[in-house]
């Protein structure tokens, strides 16, 4: 029964789309696409890593309009293909009469009210093998609703693609957007190039509230505890010590005219562990959860045999059409994990789908309305092809991801081609390449340490590298210090090229003890090809000994440092045009995507603090007793005595003798 | 404390004390000398134990069996050396890359303030390899760290082939949790402190080195190797650091506990482990082995590379691998199997070493003294010096209240207090300083090396303080009162019982040593009696004269006796060695002595030449 209804339901989405024009197909079938279509799958992959400036919003904006408008929809390629593989969907489920469908999804459909379909789901896997033989996978499951989850008015109940358990903190506690990562691990700019999605080690949570929350710290330390029951994690530990509000580096992702620092909320738990425990909740937030679609790779025992583990929830309003008087929600999860050639790929230069999650795809997921995977076969540096991937399909696309220009091989889960006479769709990667290539250094990237020693005083270090040969940008530097690190500012000093180079903008609030913690904002100007140094003197503080954790000598966390920046691409670097394209679209030099945005995030630090020995207070109680004992007890005694001067005293055998004489009962000599 | 307020018990426990003086201090320095050789009898000392828990509960089990590959690098790398004429950068480089560590490199150079002879070197100039095993899935915050040194003149290679190997075999295992650095290091010592100073990014000693770029965190404990030969019939572990510091016990333990599990011949200053504790050779071989490490500690050098790690905080060892003519002989997968097996309980690791002692004495691997054990048989010595000081100050208050009619001038007195302390200061400035600073302007006038210049220009002022006592009266016109040299004396006495017990607190070998030769003969040295024999005690306890007795006395212990002539010689060079460390490494031990117990001591001579 409740596959029957499913299958109606479905067929109504098919009607809906039915009507579009079909134009698009044309382009499609025939493998590489023109170089018009291109450009706006450049934009597709854009959109597909987080944006994260208000330039990317813009862009983003304007992809949602596109898609809305049936009369534009020629030119998405995403809308294309849902066109054409809605039939099939209906014809699996048809025939397998499997359903993931939801009781609420029943329930929709058997009240009767007219099914119109208002939230999609997509998923995409992008596979990316890297330079040092490392593979890099990155999925991302991305839901929308057109719908207004804030208004207070009518409560929205019927949740059909869309998490519940989301869709509830949304509307309680007001949210604007929220962003939440969860990492295991430290991502190699160095060795693996820039990521589609920065996270720092451990829990980074911020989030935007609407402007009409009161208390926006009460709402927030409520936030924090429901959502650490949503992703059972301690994100209970979040409080007034590791929360700032940063004023500029963070800004909305999503439509917002707010930018108020004061509804803002940025924390990093660096120490937080990310296990399956907070995998399992995570993957229950997808529609068909792990059950099809690209979802069944996903298994702890094999994402977490990995050098890097990041995943990460999303939660923005966008824009319903091209005039964005509606807003809907967008819901993305990412996932990405860096599989290690030495520890999990027995240095052999060979990669699948089953190699790397001990699982192959059969099916995408019945409620998506697309779902793909691209694999990155992207010459090296020097021009070689670096990889062969089987099966091979025709269709592929180049976008500039990340300012670099990038061919990826697609494989459309939606159509049976990719499959095979197997029904299976293993993808293998064989290098051709036996050796590690060196890469070209990433052009931005940053590290920092904790410099000097002994236990009392210590540095901070923060080393920024723009290794670009003729173009300077600026970064904006955001440092969140704990208190017990009393950071003295006035030793704050930025150098480059053995210069200072005064920071245009520093916001600065000190902390208060026990209360919250250091922030510090700057803008500083990286000269091209240099290294610029950041460095602050910090005094260690002596804690009270109820505030030390079980662990005291282990030491504690600084969370990572938070370096954004427009990154000037390496696209606009290529000065000759070797890559092919259109004469016209490269008469000026500086390209449309000559920079690009980037967040990069320092190592998290790891400071000593003095710590007593906790087997002490015994010892310091009795010690401290005995001395102000001895010290009061003399002092009193000098005090109050009365100083007289006394007869010569006898000597001994005198007093023996006195003694004995009592004895007797002799008055004494 | 009804003992001091009442006038006639005090008056008792003076009379006590001054009456009984003598005896008393002879006693104490009895009993002090006689704990400290009663420590190293077992009965009297604690079995060692590991504390950390992380240590001691986890079972790893070590599968290395890559000695040949391990033989194979350390040949070859030996063939690079040889053809480079120094490190192979390149080829450590090329190598560590391909096993997928991430590979930095460190050039360095410094210039010494003098040639050093016994190494040869002058102008330093070097580069350190350092390859970063980043541990899958943690956040780049904590590291441990496997150094191999590779200088002119000694062999390393195989140390370096078992870095390599290991390093190989660590890069395909997923339990670690904490990042592993693989240094080889040039110019051993000087190649270290570079390294470690750009790590933490300070600079102490003035070595210009290259900005580093890869780093792991704080490192939380660090074993440094030393191998030369394909097959070894033990391992000696190394101990003693800079200024005498010592890692954590239990980094020791931990080595113990290897070494048994491998059934490997471990041994502690050269020395193995004998079971015949109640007999006088059981006995004096591990009263013979503490001796050796307080030799050892009290001289302030890093005995091996590890030694200037613990400045910063990082528990380190040196195993030094031992081929004896012993028969039976481990080859390189058994060396590699405890190296492997020591790094996994590192790794397992949730906190710093703080568990275990930081200050002991070990008369054998199994057994420890602590600080608490210890520390009496100074405080008997300390206590001489505080007696002593209380008879002085008796005497003094005594004094004017006979001769009260006199009215003595306190000016004179003061001053000639202030003027000898002064002038004993500055002769020890002038030790500290004069040396390096004339070293050209002696090499001008006299035909000797630069080295030889400072060392006799060192020995040079040494002695012309002892001429001072004389010039000081000639300055002083009657200064020369029963009261002067007492005073002085007892400023002396409470100075140097600061002095020693303070060193005794960071470095208790140098501390102890200090105080079983000075003690006596500060507190019985007075200018009357028999001057000569007092002059000669007191020379004999100098500190110059006590390092040229331990040295004659450490290579007694290492059953390999030295003549006079050689003592000298060893002596010579322990001096330039120990202006070297203090401006290479920033060792405290001549500094100490020339800026505080050289003047000292120039006190006490002046008492027994006051007129």
């Amino acid at each position: 029964m409740a596959g029957a209804v499913f299958g109606m339901l479905l067929l109504f989405v098919f009607i809906n789309f039915g009507s579009l024009p079909i134009k698009s197909e044309v382009s499609h079938l025939d493998g590489e696409q023109t170089f018009s279509t291109s450009k706006v799958s450049t934009e597709e992959v854009h959109q597909n890593q987080v944006p994260d400036t208000s330039y990317h919003h813009h862009r983003e904006t304007f992809q949602d309009e596109e898609r809305a408008d049936p009369a534009e929809l020629w030119t998405s390629p995403e809308s294309r293909s849902q066109q054409y593989e809605t039939p099939l969907v209906e014809s699996q489920v048809e025939e397998g009469g499997q359903s993931e469908a939801p009781a609420t999804r029943n329930g929709l459909a058997e009240s009767g009210q007219p099914p119109k379909v208002n939230d999609r789901f997509q998923e995409e896997l992008v596979i990316r093998p890297l330079l040092s033989g490392d593979v890099y996978s990155s999925f991302q499951f991305r839901t929308s609703w057109d719908t207004d989850l804030l208004n207070k008015q009518k409560k929205v109940s019927h949740f059909r693609l869309f998490p519940k358990s989301l869709g509830q903190v949304i509307s309680k506690f007001s949210i604007r957007e929220l962003h939440i990562s969860f990492t295991q691990g430290f991502w190699r700019t160095q060795q693996w190039g820039p990521p589609f999605l920065p996270a720092p080690p451990g829990v980074e949570l911020w989030v935007w509230f609407e402007h009409t929350v009161q208390d926006v710290d009460t709402s927030w330390k409520e936030l924090t505890s429901v959502l650490s029951g949503i992703f059972c994690a301690s994100l209970n530990f979040i409080d007034s010590t590791n929360t700032i509000q940063p004023s500029a580096s963070f800004k909305p992702l999503g439509v917002a005219n707010v930018t108020d620092q004061r509804f803002l909320r940025y924390a990093v738990l660096p120490r937080e562990v990310v296990c399956t425990e907070n995998l399992t909740p995570w993957k229950k937030l997808l529609p068909c959860e792990s059950k099809a679609g690209l979802a069944v790779l996903l298994k702890s025992e094999k994402l977490f045999h990995s050098s890097f583990h990041s995943q990460a929830v999303h939660i923005q309003p966008i824009c319903q059409d091209l005039q964005c008087k509606k807003t809907s929600w967008e819901l993305r999860q990412t996932l990405s994990i860096v599989f290690d050639l030495h520890a999990t790929g027995q240095s052999k230069r060979e990669w699948s789908l089953f190699k790397m999650f001990s699982r192959t795809l059969t099916e995408p997921c019945p409620l998506a309305s697309t779902s793909k995977v691209y694999v990155d076969i992207t010459e090296t540096p020097k021009g070689d092809d670096m990889i062969e991937v089987a099966p091979a399909v025709t269709l592929q696309m180049h976008a500039v991801v990340l300012g670099d220009r990038r061919k990826y091989m697609v494989y459309d889960l939606m159509t049976p081609e990719p499959y095979g006479s197997l029904r299976s769709l293993n993808i293998l990667l064989k290098w051709k390449l036996q050796d590690s290539e060196e890469m070209l250094p990433p052009i931005l990237h940053a590290e920092r340490y904790v410099g000097g020693y002994g236990l009392q005083t210590g540095e901070i270090h923060t080393l920024i590298y723009n290794n670009h040969p003729f173009r300077a940008f600026p970064i904006l530097l955001m440092e969140s210090v704990p208190w017990y690190l009393r950071l003295y500012i006035h030793t704050l000093s930025v150098i480059s090229k053995g210069r200072e180079n005064k920071p245009s903008y520093i916001h600065y609030r000190p902390s208060k003890d026990r209360q919250y913690p250091h922030l510090l904002e700057m803008l500083v100007q990286l000269p091209p090809n240099s290294i610029t140094k950041v460095t602050v003197q910090f005094e260690r503080a002596l804690l009270k000994w109820t505030e030390y954790p079980p662990d005291p000598n282990h030491g504690f966390y600084v969370s990572s440092s938070v370096l954004s920046a427009q990154v000037p691409s390496a696209v606009a670097l290529d000065a000759n045009h070797t890559t092919e394209g259109p004469l016209f679209t490269n008469l000026f030099p500086i390209m449309e995507e000559s920079s690009y945005f980037m967040r990069v995030y320092t190592e998290p630090l790891l400071v000593n603090l003095p710590t007593p020995d906790f087997s002490m207070p015994y010892n310091v109680i009795c010690l401290t007793c005995t001395v102000v004992a001895v010290g009061y007890g003399s002092l009193y005694n000098l005090l109050t005595r009365t100083f007289q001067v006394e007869e010569p005293s006898a000597g001994l055998a005198k007093r023996i003798a006195n003694v004995i004489r009592r004895l007797r009962g002799v008055p004494p000599l | 404390m009804g003992l001091l307020s009442d006038p006639n018990r005090r008056r008792a426990l003076t009379n006590l004390v001054t009456r009984l003086n003598t005896p008393l201090c002879v006693m104490c320095y009895i009993v002090g000398i006689t704990w400290f050789l009663g420590l190293a009898f077992e009965p009297f000392t604690l079995r060692t134990y590991m504390s950390e828990n992380a240590m001691g509960s986890t079972m790893v089990e070590e599968k290395f069996v890559y000695g040949d590959r391990a033989l194979s690098y350390s040949r070859e790398f030996s063939g690079h050396r040889k053809k480079v004429g120094g490190l192979p950068v390149d080829w450590l480089v090329k190598t560590m890359k391909s096993r997928g560590l991430e590979v930095y490199k460190q050039t360095f150079s410094r210039t010494l303030p003098f040639p050093d002879e016994s190494k040869e070197r002058y102008m330093v100039k070097g580069t350190n390899v350092y390859g970063i095993l980043r541990a899958p899935r943690a956040p780049r915050t904590e590291s441990i760290l496997l150094s191999a040194t590779c200088s002119e003149g000694s062999n390393n290679n195989q140390a370096v082939g078992l870095l390599l190997a290991l390093a190989s075999y660590f890069r395909g295992q997923v339990y670690w949790a904490k990042d592993i650095i693989f240094l080889v290091n040039e110019h051993d010592l000087i190649g270290m402190e570079a390294w470690l100073e750009s790590y933490h990014d300070v600079n102490m000693t003035g070595i210009q080195s290259s900005p580093m770029q890869g780093r792991a965190g704080a490192i939380q404990a660090a074993v440094s190797l030393e191998l030369s030969s394909d097959v070894i019939t033990s391992f000696d572990v190394v101990v003693e650091g800079l200024n005498g510091q010592l890692p954590n016990l239990d980094l020791v333990n931990l080595f113990y506990a290897f070494c048994q599990k491998i059934g490997m011949l471990c041994t502690i200053q050269g020395k193995l482990q004998r079971n015949d504790w109640d007999t006088l050779p059981g006995y004096s071989h591990s009263l013979n082995t503490m001796l050796l490490m307080v030799l050892k500690q009290s001289s302030g050098r890093p005995q091996g590379d590890h030694g200037l790690f613990l400045r910063y905080h990082v528990e380190a060892v040196t195993l030094r691998g031992i081929n004896s003519f012993r028969q039976y002989k481990f080859d390189m997968s058994t060396v590699g199997k405890l190296v492997e097996g020591m790094f996994r309980k590192l790794n397992n690791l949730l906190e710093r070493f703080h568990q275990s002692y930081f200050f002991y004495l070990l008369p054998s691997l199994t057994r420890f003294v602590s600080i608490g054990y210890y520390m009496p048989a100074f405080s008997f010595l300390i206590l001489i010096l505080m007696l002593r000081a209380l008879d002085l100050w008796v005497q003094l208050s005594n004094t004017p209240h006979v001769q009260d009619d006199e009215e003595q001038d306190p000016g004179p007195s003061m001053l000639s207090l202030a003027t000898p302390i002064f002038i004993c200061h500055l002769t020890g400035l002038a030790l500290y300083f004069l040396p390096i600073l004339s070293q050209d302007m002696a090499t001008q006038h006299f035909p000797v090396s630069e080295t030889e210049a400072v060392v006799f220009t060192a020995i040079a002022i040494y002695v012309a303080g002892l001429a001072l006592p004389h010039n000081t009266h000639r300055a002083l016109s009657g200064s020369g009162t029963e009261c002067g040299w007492r005073s002085l004396k007892l400023l002396s006495l409470l100075y140097l019982a600061v002095l020693l017990g303070c060193t005794a607190l960071i470095n208790f070998s140098l501390g102890f040593i200090l105080a079983v030769t000075m003690v006596p003969m500060a507190a019985f040295v007075q200018p009357s009696g028999p001057r000569v024999l007092y002059a000669f005690g007191l020379v004999l306890v100098s500190p110059a004269c006590t390092l040229l007795l331990s040295i004659y006395f450490y290579h007694y212990l290492l059953e390999y006796p030295i003549t006079l002539l050689e003592c000298w010689q060893q002596f010579l060079m322990a001096i330039s060695q120990g202006i070297l460390d203090h401006h290479l490494y920033g060792s405290l031990v001549y500094p100490l002595i020339s800026l505080f117990i050289y003047p000292c001591w120039l006190q006490l001579w002046n008492i027994v030449f006051w007129k």
